[in-house]
Protein backbone atom coordinates (compact mmCIF):
# COMPACT_ATOMS: atom_id res chain seq x y z
CA UNK A 1 0.00 0.00 0.00
CA UNK A 2 1.33 3.37 -0.99
CA UNK A 3 0.43 5.03 2.28
CA UNK A 4 2.41 2.59 4.34
CA UNK A 5 5.50 3.20 2.28
CA UNK A 6 5.05 6.89 2.72
CA UNK A 7 4.66 6.61 6.45
CA UNK A 8 7.67 4.43 6.91
CA UNK A 9 9.78 6.72 4.80
CA UNK A 10 8.60 9.69 6.77
CA UNK A 11 9.38 7.95 10.03
CA UNK A 12 12.88 7.17 8.90
CA UNK A 13 13.52 10.65 7.64
CA UNK A 14 12.05 12.35 10.69
CA UNK A 15 13.97 10.27 13.17
CA UNK A 16 17.58 10.73 12.15
CA UNK A 17 18.39 14.22 13.39
CA UNK A 18 16.11 14.16 16.42
CA UNK A 19 17.37 13.69 19.91
CA UNK A 20 14.40 11.68 21.11
CA UNK A 21 14.66 7.94 21.17
CA UNK A 22 14.32 6.14 17.86
CA UNK A 23 12.47 3.21 19.41
CA UNK A 24 9.94 5.56 20.98
CA UNK A 25 9.39 7.29 17.63
CA UNK A 26 8.85 3.98 15.86
CA UNK A 27 6.39 2.87 18.51
CA UNK A 28 4.43 6.12 18.31
CA UNK A 29 4.27 5.79 14.54
CA UNK A 30 2.97 2.25 14.99
CA UNK A 31 0.28 3.38 17.44
CA UNK A 32 -0.79 6.29 15.26
CA UNK A 33 -1.06 4.17 12.15
CA UNK A 34 -2.87 1.33 13.92
CA UNK A 35 -5.45 3.71 15.35
CA UNK A 36 -6.21 5.47 12.07
CA UNK A 37 -5.71 2.98 9.24
CA UNK A 38 -7.22 -0.48 8.86
CA UNK A 39 -4.83 -3.06 7.41
CA UNK A 40 -5.33 -4.06 3.77
CA UNK A 41 -6.61 -7.57 4.49
CA UNK A 42 -9.37 -6.15 6.71
CA UNK A 43 -10.33 -3.43 4.24
CA UNK A 44 -10.58 -6.03 1.52
CA UNK A 45 -13.14 -8.19 3.33
CA UNK A 46 -15.15 -5.13 4.35
CA UNK A 47 -15.42 -4.06 0.71
CA UNK A 48 -16.42 -7.59 -0.26
CA UNK A 49 -19.10 -7.54 2.42
CA UNK A 50 -20.41 -4.21 1.14
CA UNK A 51 -20.64 -5.59 -2.40
CA UNK A 52 -22.59 -8.61 -1.13
CA UNK A 53 -25.36 -6.68 0.62
CA UNK A 54 -28.50 -5.88 -1.30
CA UNK A 55 -28.88 -2.35 -2.56
CA UNK A 56 -30.94 0.15 -0.55
CA UNK A 57 -31.04 -1.99 2.58
CA UNK A 58 -30.06 -0.91 6.07
CA UNK A 59 -27.20 -3.42 5.84
CA UNK A 60 -25.79 -1.73 2.75
CA UNK A 61 -26.33 1.66 4.40
CA UNK A 62 -24.32 0.60 7.45
CA UNK A 63 -21.51 -0.88 5.34
CA UNK A 64 -21.32 2.29 3.28
CA UNK A 65 -20.94 4.40 6.41
CA UNK A 66 -18.24 2.02 7.64
CA UNK A 67 -16.42 2.35 4.32
CA UNK A 68 -16.66 6.14 4.42
CA UNK A 69 -15.39 6.13 8.00
CA UNK A 70 -12.36 4.04 7.06
CA UNK A 71 -11.49 6.46 4.27
CA UNK A 72 -12.03 9.56 6.37
CA UNK A 73 -9.99 8.34 9.35
CA UNK A 74 -7.11 7.52 7.04
CA UNK A 75 -7.32 10.87 5.28
CA UNK A 76 -7.43 12.84 8.53
CA UNK A 77 -5.08 10.49 10.36
CA UNK A 78 -7.58 10.37 13.23
CA UNK A 79 -8.78 7.40 15.33
CA UNK A 80 -11.22 5.23 13.36
CA UNK A 81 -13.37 4.78 16.43
CA UNK A 82 -13.37 6.90 19.57
CA UNK A 83 -12.87 3.77 21.63
CA UNK A 84 -9.21 3.03 21.01
CA UNK A 85 -9.64 -0.08 23.10
CA UNK A 86 -7.32 -2.29 25.07
CA UNK A 87 -3.78 -1.67 23.87
CA UNK A 88 -2.20 -5.08 23.20
CA UNK A 89 1.45 -5.41 22.19
CA UNK A 90 3.03 -8.63 20.94
CA UNK A 91 6.80 -8.45 20.74
CA UNK A 92 8.82 -11.19 19.03
CA UNK A 93 12.47 -10.78 19.79
CA UNK A 94 15.81 -12.61 19.76
CA UNK A 95 17.30 -14.05 22.92
CA UNK A 96 18.87 -11.40 25.10
CA UNK A 97 16.47 -8.48 24.71
CA UNK A 98 16.07 -6.48 27.91
CA UNK A 99 12.32 -6.74 28.39
CA UNK A 100 12.27 -4.36 31.35
CA UNK A 101 13.93 -1.64 29.33
CA UNK A 102 11.75 -2.36 26.30
CA UNK A 103 8.60 -2.12 28.44
CA UNK A 104 9.68 1.34 29.60
CA UNK A 105 9.83 2.57 26.02
CA UNK A 106 6.45 1.10 25.25
CA UNK A 107 5.03 2.95 28.25
CA UNK A 108 6.60 6.19 27.14
CA UNK A 109 5.20 5.81 23.64
CA UNK A 110 1.73 5.01 24.97
CA UNK A 111 1.72 8.06 27.25
CA UNK A 112 2.81 10.32 24.42
CA UNK A 113 0.33 8.82 21.95
CA UNK A 114 -2.44 9.44 24.45
CA UNK A 115 -1.38 13.07 24.78
CA UNK A 116 -1.32 13.40 21.00
CA UNK A 117 -4.86 11.98 20.78
CA UNK A 118 -3.95 8.77 18.93
CA UNK A 119 -5.30 6.90 21.94
CA UNK A 120 -8.24 7.87 24.13
CA UNK A 121 -7.77 8.04 27.90
CA UNK A 122 -9.03 4.55 28.40
CA UNK A 123 -7.54 3.05 31.55
CA UNK A 124 -9.69 3.05 34.65
CA UNK A 125 -8.90 1.87 38.18
CA UNK A 126 -11.34 -0.99 38.68
CA UNK A 127 -11.93 -0.16 42.34
CA UNK A 128 -12.01 3.62 42.47
CA UNK A 129 -13.19 4.30 38.91
CA UNK A 130 -10.42 6.87 38.47
CA UNK A 131 -9.02 7.26 34.97
CA UNK A 132 -5.22 7.24 34.91
CA UNK A 133 -5.36 9.56 31.90
CA UNK A 134 -2.27 7.93 30.43
CA UNK A 135 -3.41 4.43 29.48
CA UNK A 136 -0.89 3.09 31.97
CA UNK A 137 -1.91 1.07 35.00
CA UNK A 138 -1.95 -2.49 36.28
CA UNK A 139 -2.33 -4.67 33.17
CA UNK A 140 -2.30 -1.66 30.82
CA UNK A 141 -0.97 -1.73 28.22
CA UNK A 142 -0.94 -5.46 27.78
CA UNK A 143 2.48 -6.61 26.56
CA UNK A 144 3.31 -10.14 25.43
CA UNK A 145 6.95 -11.02 24.78
CA UNK A 146 7.90 -14.05 22.73
CA UNK A 147 11.47 -15.12 22.03
CA UNK A 148 12.30 -16.29 18.56
CA UNK A 149 15.38 -17.60 16.78
CA UNK A 150 15.47 -14.77 14.25
CA UNK A 151 17.70 -11.77 14.78
CA UNK A 152 15.09 -9.06 14.27
CA UNK A 153 12.45 -7.53 16.52
CA UNK A 154 8.84 -7.60 15.39
CA UNK A 155 6.20 -5.61 17.24
CA UNK A 156 2.53 -6.21 16.60
CA UNK A 157 -0.17 -4.02 18.05
CA UNK A 158 -3.87 -4.61 18.38
CA UNK A 159 -6.43 -2.10 19.66
CA UNK A 160 -9.46 -4.00 20.83
CA UNK A 161 -12.60 -2.06 21.69
CA UNK A 162 -14.75 -2.58 24.75
CA UNK A 163 -18.03 -3.19 22.93
CA UNK A 164 -16.69 -6.22 21.13
CA UNK A 165 -14.69 -7.49 24.10
CA UNK A 166 -17.94 -7.53 26.07
CA UNK A 167 -19.50 -10.08 23.71
CA UNK A 168 -16.60 -12.54 23.91
CA UNK A 169 -17.43 -15.85 25.60
CA UNK A 170 -15.90 -18.96 27.09
CA UNK A 171 -17.65 -22.32 27.08
CA UNK A 172 -16.85 -25.47 28.98
CA UNK A 173 -17.69 -28.64 27.06
CA UNK A 174 -19.86 -30.61 27.34
CA UNK A 175 -22.38 -27.79 27.19
CA UNK A 176 -25.78 -29.34 27.74
CA UNK A 177 -28.11 -26.47 26.72
CA UNK A 178 -26.92 -27.03 23.13
CA UNK A 179 -26.12 -30.69 23.39
CA UNK A 180 -22.54 -29.75 22.57
CA UNK A 181 -20.09 -32.56 23.24
CA UNK A 182 -16.32 -32.72 23.44
CA UNK A 183 -15.69 -32.87 19.72
CA UNK A 184 -15.44 -30.51 16.77
CA UNK A 185 -19.18 -30.49 16.31
CA UNK A 186 -19.59 -29.41 19.94
CA UNK A 187 -17.01 -26.69 19.32
CA UNK A 188 -18.93 -25.57 16.24
CA UNK A 189 -22.17 -25.31 18.20
CA UNK A 190 -20.81 -23.14 20.99
CA UNK A 191 -19.00 -20.79 18.59
CA UNK A 192 -22.23 -20.25 16.68
CA UNK A 193 -24.03 -19.72 19.98
CA UNK A 194 -21.59 -16.92 20.82
CA UNK A 195 -22.29 -15.30 17.45
CA UNK A 196 -26.02 -15.55 18.05
CA UNK A 197 -25.77 -14.07 21.54
CA UNK A 198 -23.56 -11.21 20.33
CA UNK A 199 -26.15 -10.11 17.73
CA UNK A 200 -24.97 -6.68 16.51
CA UNK A 201 -23.69 -5.54 19.89
CA UNK A 202 -20.03 -6.13 19.12
CA UNK A 203 -20.22 -3.66 16.19
CA UNK A 204 -20.41 -6.40 13.59
CA UNK A 205 -19.63 -7.60 11.07
CA UNK A 206 -16.86 -9.02 13.19
CA UNK A 207 -14.01 -11.48 13.19
CA UNK A 208 -13.66 -14.30 15.70
CA UNK A 209 -10.45 -15.45 17.31
CA UNK A 210 -10.99 -18.84 18.93
CA UNK A 211 -8.94 -21.20 21.05
CA UNK A 212 -9.88 -24.81 21.62
CA UNK A 213 -8.35 -26.11 24.84
CA UNK A 214 -5.90 -24.56 27.27
CA UNK A 215 -6.86 -23.41 30.75
CA UNK A 216 -9.27 -20.50 31.06
CA UNK A 217 -6.54 -17.86 31.00
CA UNK A 218 -4.40 -19.37 28.24
CA UNK A 219 -7.49 -19.96 26.14
CA UNK A 220 -8.43 -16.30 26.02
CA UNK A 221 -4.84 -15.23 25.37
CA UNK A 222 -4.55 -17.62 22.44
CA UNK A 223 -7.96 -16.57 21.09
CA UNK A 224 -6.65 -13.00 20.81
CA UNK A 225 -3.37 -14.12 19.25
CA UNK A 226 -5.39 -15.84 16.54
CA UNK A 227 -6.53 -12.35 15.55
CA UNK A 228 -2.94 -11.57 14.57
CA UNK A 229 -3.24 -13.94 11.61
CA UNK A 230 -3.88 -12.60 8.13
CA UNK A 231 -7.56 -12.87 7.26
CA UNK A 232 -6.78 -14.66 4.00
CA UNK A 233 -4.31 -17.18 5.40
CA UNK A 234 -5.15 -20.84 5.65
CA UNK A 235 -5.07 -22.88 8.82
CA UNK A 236 -2.40 -25.58 8.51
CA UNK A 237 -4.68 -28.01 10.29
CA UNK A 238 -7.14 -29.31 7.70
CA UNK A 239 -10.01 -29.85 10.13
CA UNK A 240 -9.64 -26.42 11.65
CA UNK A 241 -9.39 -24.80 8.21
CA UNK A 242 -12.67 -26.42 7.35
CA UNK A 243 -14.28 -25.38 10.62
CA UNK A 244 -13.17 -21.77 10.14
CA UNK A 245 -14.88 -21.61 6.75
CA UNK A 246 -17.95 -23.35 8.05
CA UNK A 247 -18.35 -20.97 10.99
CA UNK A 248 -18.22 -17.94 8.70
CA UNK A 249 -20.66 -19.40 6.18
CA UNK A 250 -23.12 -20.62 8.78
CA UNK A 251 -22.95 -17.39 10.81
CA UNK A 252 -23.76 -15.41 7.71
CA UNK A 253 -26.85 -17.56 7.23
CA UNK A 254 -28.13 -16.42 10.65
CA UNK A 255 -28.96 -13.08 9.03
CA UNK A 256 -27.84 -10.87 11.93
CA UNK A 257 -26.01 -8.59 9.53
CA UNK A 258 -24.00 -5.39 9.99
CA UNK A 259 -24.83 -3.69 13.33
CA UNK A 260 -27.49 -6.38 13.83
CA UNK A 261 -29.73 -4.64 11.28
CA UNK A 262 -30.22 -7.95 9.43
CA UNK A 263 -28.26 -8.80 6.29
CA UNK A 264 -25.86 -11.14 4.62
CA UNK A 265 -22.64 -10.48 6.50
CA UNK A 266 -22.49 -11.29 10.18
CA UNK A 267 -18.88 -12.46 10.27
CA UNK A 268 -15.90 -11.36 8.18
CA UNK A 269 -13.65 -14.15 9.36
CA UNK A 270 -12.91 -16.79 11.96
CA UNK A 271 -9.48 -17.98 13.12
CA UNK A 272 -9.13 -21.02 15.31
CA UNK A 273 -6.13 -22.23 17.27
CA UNK A 274 -5.70 -25.19 19.53
CA UNK A 275 -3.88 -25.94 22.77
CA UNK A 276 -3.63 -29.04 24.88
CA UNK A 277 -6.03 -29.37 27.76
CA UNK A 278 -6.36 -31.39 30.92
CA UNK A 279 -8.37 -34.58 30.66
CA UNK A 280 -10.91 -32.97 32.95
CA UNK A 281 -11.34 -29.68 31.03
CA UNK A 282 -12.41 -28.70 27.55
CA UNK A 283 -12.68 -24.96 27.06
CA UNK A 284 -13.60 -23.06 23.94
CA UNK A 285 -12.59 -19.40 24.27
CA UNK A 286 -13.95 -16.86 21.82
CA UNK A 287 -12.79 -13.29 21.29
CA UNK A 288 -14.96 -11.11 19.08
CA UNK A 289 -13.30 -8.34 17.11
CA UNK A 290 -15.45 -5.51 15.74
CA UNK A 291 -15.25 -4.26 12.16
CA UNK A 292 -12.81 -1.61 13.45
CA UNK A 293 -10.20 -4.36 13.47
CA UNK A 294 -7.14 -2.30 14.30
CA UNK A 295 -3.95 -4.30 14.17
CA UNK A 296 -0.66 -3.45 12.61
CA UNK A 297 2.95 -4.44 13.08
CA UNK A 298 6.46 -3.32 12.39
CA UNK A 299 9.83 -4.92 11.97
CA UNK A 300 12.61 -2.85 13.50
CA UNK A 301 15.84 -2.12 11.68
CA UNK A 302 19.24 -2.07 13.32
CA UNK A 303 18.75 1.50 14.54
CA UNK A 304 15.26 0.66 15.84
CA UNK A 305 13.74 2.52 12.92
CA UNK A 306 10.73 1.05 11.12
CA UNK A 307 12.14 -1.28 8.51
CA UNK A 308 8.94 -2.90 7.38
CA UNK A 309 5.19 -2.83 8.04
CA UNK A 310 3.87 -6.30 8.75
CA UNK A 311 0.28 -6.08 7.50
CA UNK B 1 -33.89 7.84 2.65
CA UNK B 2 -36.01 10.04 4.93
CA UNK B 3 -35.23 13.41 6.42
CA UNK B 4 -36.01 14.65 9.89
CA UNK B 5 -35.58 18.38 10.31
CA UNK B 6 -35.62 20.66 13.33
CA UNK B 7 -37.85 21.56 15.13
CA UNK B 8 -38.80 17.95 15.83
CA UNK B 9 -42.25 16.86 16.93
CA UNK B 10 -43.90 13.73 18.23
CA UNK B 11 -46.21 13.74 15.18
CA UNK B 12 -43.17 13.64 12.87
CA UNK B 13 -41.41 10.78 14.61
CA UNK B 14 -44.59 8.75 14.94
CA UNK B 15 -44.59 8.49 11.15
CA UNK B 16 -41.22 6.75 11.19
CA UNK B 17 -41.09 2.99 11.00
CA UNK B 18 -38.55 0.34 11.91
CA UNK B 19 -35.99 0.02 9.10
CA UNK B 20 -36.30 3.63 7.95
CA UNK B 21 -32.96 5.20 7.06
CA UNK B 22 -33.07 8.78 8.28
CA UNK B 23 -30.88 11.86 7.97
CA UNK B 24 -31.34 14.17 10.93
CA UNK B 25 -30.71 17.89 10.61
CA UNK B 26 -30.97 20.19 13.59
CA UNK B 27 -30.04 19.84 17.19
CA UNK B 28 -28.90 16.92 19.34
CA UNK B 29 -28.13 16.78 23.05
CA UNK B 30 -25.56 14.22 24.16
CA UNK B 31 -26.40 12.34 27.31
CA UNK B 32 -25.12 9.09 28.67
CA UNK B 33 -24.95 7.33 32.01
CA UNK B 34 -24.45 10.22 34.42
CA UNK B 35 -26.98 12.48 32.69
CA UNK B 36 -29.63 9.77 32.65
CA UNK B 37 -29.09 9.00 36.28
CA UNK B 38 -29.35 12.66 37.24
CA UNK B 39 -32.48 13.24 35.18
CA UNK B 40 -34.00 10.11 36.62
CA UNK B 41 -33.18 11.31 40.13
CA UNK B 42 -35.39 14.29 39.34
CA UNK B 43 -32.75 16.98 38.91
CA UNK B 44 -34.18 19.67 36.65
CA UNK B 45 -32.39 19.65 33.28
CA UNK B 46 -30.40 22.77 32.42
CA UNK B 47 -32.23 23.01 29.09
CA UNK B 48 -35.76 22.32 28.02
CA UNK B 49 -35.70 18.84 26.51
CA UNK B 50 -39.27 19.02 25.21
CA UNK B 51 -39.30 17.71 21.59
CA UNK B 52 -35.53 17.16 21.60
CA UNK B 53 -33.34 14.16 20.80
CA UNK B 54 -30.82 12.71 23.26
CA UNK B 55 -27.69 11.16 21.74
CA UNK B 56 -25.94 8.39 23.70
CA UNK B 57 -22.45 9.58 23.01
CA UNK B 58 -19.33 10.56 24.91
CA UNK B 59 -17.69 12.78 22.32
CA UNK B 60 -14.03 13.65 22.14
CA UNK B 61 -13.99 17.44 22.21
CA UNK B 62 -11.08 19.82 21.92
CA UNK B 63 -11.20 23.43 23.01
CA UNK B 64 -9.24 26.00 21.07
CA UNK B 65 -6.99 27.65 23.64
CA UNK B 66 -7.21 31.08 22.02
CA UNK B 67 -10.82 31.36 20.91
CA UNK B 68 -12.32 29.02 23.51
CA UNK B 69 -14.29 27.39 20.72
CA UNK B 70 -15.13 23.70 21.00
CA UNK B 71 -14.44 21.23 18.24
CA UNK B 72 -15.73 17.68 18.03
CA UNK B 73 -13.05 15.26 16.87
CA UNK B 74 -14.84 11.95 17.39
CA UNK B 75 -18.51 11.34 18.11
CA UNK B 76 -19.67 7.76 17.65
CA UNK B 77 -22.56 6.28 19.63
CA UNK B 78 -22.08 4.41 22.87
CA UNK B 79 -23.97 1.31 24.03
CA UNK B 80 -27.53 2.28 24.87
CA UNK B 81 -28.67 -0.65 26.95
CA UNK B 82 -27.04 0.85 30.04
CA UNK B 83 -29.80 3.48 30.04
CA UNK B 84 -32.56 0.87 29.93
CA UNK B 85 -33.61 1.43 33.57
CA UNK B 86 -34.03 5.19 32.98
CA UNK B 87 -34.94 5.93 29.37
CA UNK B 88 -38.70 5.31 29.44
CA UNK B 89 -39.04 7.62 32.46
CA UNK B 90 -36.94 10.29 30.77
CA UNK B 91 -39.29 10.04 27.78
CA UNK B 92 -42.28 10.47 30.09
CA UNK B 93 -40.91 13.24 32.30
CA UNK B 94 -39.06 15.43 29.81
CA UNK B 95 -40.99 15.03 26.55
CA UNK B 96 -38.09 14.02 24.31
CA UNK B 97 -38.99 12.68 20.85
CA UNK B 98 -36.25 10.11 20.62
CA UNK B 99 -32.80 8.85 21.40
CA UNK B 100 -29.82 7.87 19.26
CA UNK B 101 -27.42 5.15 20.32
CA UNK B 102 -26.13 1.74 19.40
CA UNK B 103 -27.01 -1.85 20.18
CA UNK B 104 -30.71 -1.18 20.73
CA UNK B 105 -32.70 -1.15 23.96
CA UNK B 106 -35.04 -3.46 25.82
CA UNK B 107 -38.77 -3.93 26.40
CA UNK B 108 -39.15 -1.11 28.93
CA UNK B 109 -37.84 1.46 26.47
CA UNK B 110 -39.85 -0.07 23.63
CA UNK B 111 -43.00 0.41 25.70
CA UNK B 112 -41.87 3.95 26.52
CA UNK B 113 -41.54 4.66 22.78
CA UNK B 114 -45.10 3.51 22.27
CA UNK B 115 -46.59 5.26 25.29
CA UNK B 116 -44.88 8.61 24.76
CA UNK B 117 -44.53 8.72 20.95
CA UNK B 118 -40.76 8.32 20.69
CA UNK B 119 -38.32 6.42 18.49
CA UNK B 120 -34.92 4.81 18.93
CA UNK B 121 -32.42 5.66 16.24
CA UNK B 122 -29.38 3.44 15.72
CA UNK B 123 -26.19 5.11 14.56
CA UNK B 124 -23.35 3.04 13.10
CA UNK B 125 -21.08 1.94 15.93
CA UNK B 126 -17.46 2.90 15.46
CA UNK B 127 -18.18 5.47 12.74
CA UNK B 128 -16.65 8.22 14.86
CA UNK B 129 -15.17 10.21 12.00
CA UNK B 130 -18.15 10.14 9.64
CA UNK B 131 -20.47 11.16 12.46
CA UNK B 132 -18.16 13.91 13.73
CA UNK B 133 -18.16 15.36 10.21
CA UNK B 134 -21.94 15.76 10.37
CA UNK B 135 -21.61 18.00 13.40
CA UNK B 136 -21.38 21.63 12.33
CA UNK B 137 -20.77 23.16 15.70
CA UNK B 138 -21.09 22.92 19.44
CA UNK B 139 -23.83 25.32 20.52
CA UNK B 140 -23.46 24.97 24.26
CA UNK B 141 -22.37 22.67 27.04
CA UNK B 142 -24.22 21.92 30.29
CA UNK B 143 -23.39 19.90 33.36
CA UNK B 144 -19.70 19.94 32.54
CA UNK B 145 -19.15 19.01 36.20
CA UNK B 146 -19.90 15.43 35.12
CA UNK B 147 -16.71 15.42 33.05
CA UNK B 148 -16.40 16.09 29.35
CA UNK B 149 -17.60 12.73 27.98
CA UNK B 150 -20.58 12.69 30.37
CA UNK B 151 -21.69 16.31 29.98
CA UNK B 152 -24.64 17.50 27.90
CA UNK B 153 -23.25 18.85 24.65
CA UNK B 154 -25.66 20.73 22.47
CA UNK B 155 -24.68 19.88 18.90
CA UNK B 156 -25.86 21.31 15.63
CA UNK B 157 -25.90 18.59 12.95
CA UNK B 158 -26.62 18.22 9.25
CA UNK B 159 -27.73 14.96 7.64
CA UNK B 160 -26.72 12.87 10.63
CA UNK B 161 -27.24 9.25 9.41
CA UNK B 162 -29.26 6.82 11.53
CA UNK B 163 -31.62 3.87 11.19
CA UNK B 164 -34.91 3.56 13.10
CA UNK B 165 -34.65 0.27 14.96
CA UNK B 166 -37.46 0.82 17.49
CA UNK B 167 -40.52 2.81 16.52
CA UNK B 168 -43.47 4.41 18.29
CA UNK B 169 -45.76 1.53 17.36
CA UNK B 170 -44.19 -1.24 19.40
CA UNK B 171 -41.87 -2.60 16.69
CA UNK B 172 -38.24 -3.44 17.36
CA UNK B 173 -35.81 -4.50 14.67
CA UNK B 174 -33.60 -5.92 17.42
CA UNK B 175 -36.36 -8.21 18.64
CA UNK B 176 -37.15 -9.25 15.04
CA UNK B 177 -33.53 -10.05 14.13
CA UNK B 178 -33.07 -11.87 17.43
CA UNK B 179 -36.09 -14.05 16.71
CA UNK B 180 -35.23 -14.79 13.07
CA UNK B 181 -31.58 -15.53 13.83
CA UNK B 182 -32.61 -17.86 16.66
CA UNK B 183 -34.88 -19.73 14.27
CA UNK B 184 -32.00 -20.11 11.77
CA UNK B 185 -29.66 -21.17 14.56
CA UNK B 186 -31.99 -24.03 15.51
CA UNK B 187 -31.84 -25.26 11.92
CA UNK B 188 -28.04 -25.42 11.84
CA UNK B 189 -27.51 -26.97 15.29
S1 LIG C 1 -16.88 -2.34 19.40
FE1 LIG C 1 -15.27 -1.56 18.05
S2 LIG C 1 -16.29 -0.24 16.55
FE2 LIG C 1 -17.71 -0.60 18.24
S3 LIG C 1 -17.46 1.17 19.56
FE3 LIG C 1 -16.13 -0.47 20.34
S4 LIG C 1 -14.13 -0.17 19.34
FE4 LIG C 1 -15.63 1.05 18.24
Amino acid sequence: MALKKKISKKAVKKSAPKKSNQLEDSLIELIKNTSAVLPDDVQKVILQALAREEKHTTAEYAMNIIKANIELAKKKSQPLCQDTGTVLFYVNHPVGLDQIEFTKWIHKAVVKSTKLGYLRQNSVDSLSGANSGTNIGPGHPSIHFHQHKKKNIEIRLMLKGGGCENVGAQYSLPYTPLDAGRDLDGVRKVILDAVLKAQGRGCGPGVLGVCIGGDRGAGYIESKEQLLRFLDDKNSNKDLAQLETEIVNTSNKLGIGPMGFGGKTTLLGCKIGVQNRLPASFFVSISYMCWAYRRQGIELGTNKQIKKWLY
Amino acid sequence: MKKLNYPFSHEQVKELKVGDMVLITGKLFTGRDAVHKRLHDGVKPPVNLQNQIIYHCGPVILQDKKTGKYQVTAAGPTTSIREEPYEADVMRDYGIVGVIGKGGMGPKTLKGCKDYGCVYFHAVGGAAQVLAEKINSVEAVHWLDLGSPEAIWELSVTDFPVVVTMDAHGNSLHADVQASSEAEFKKVL
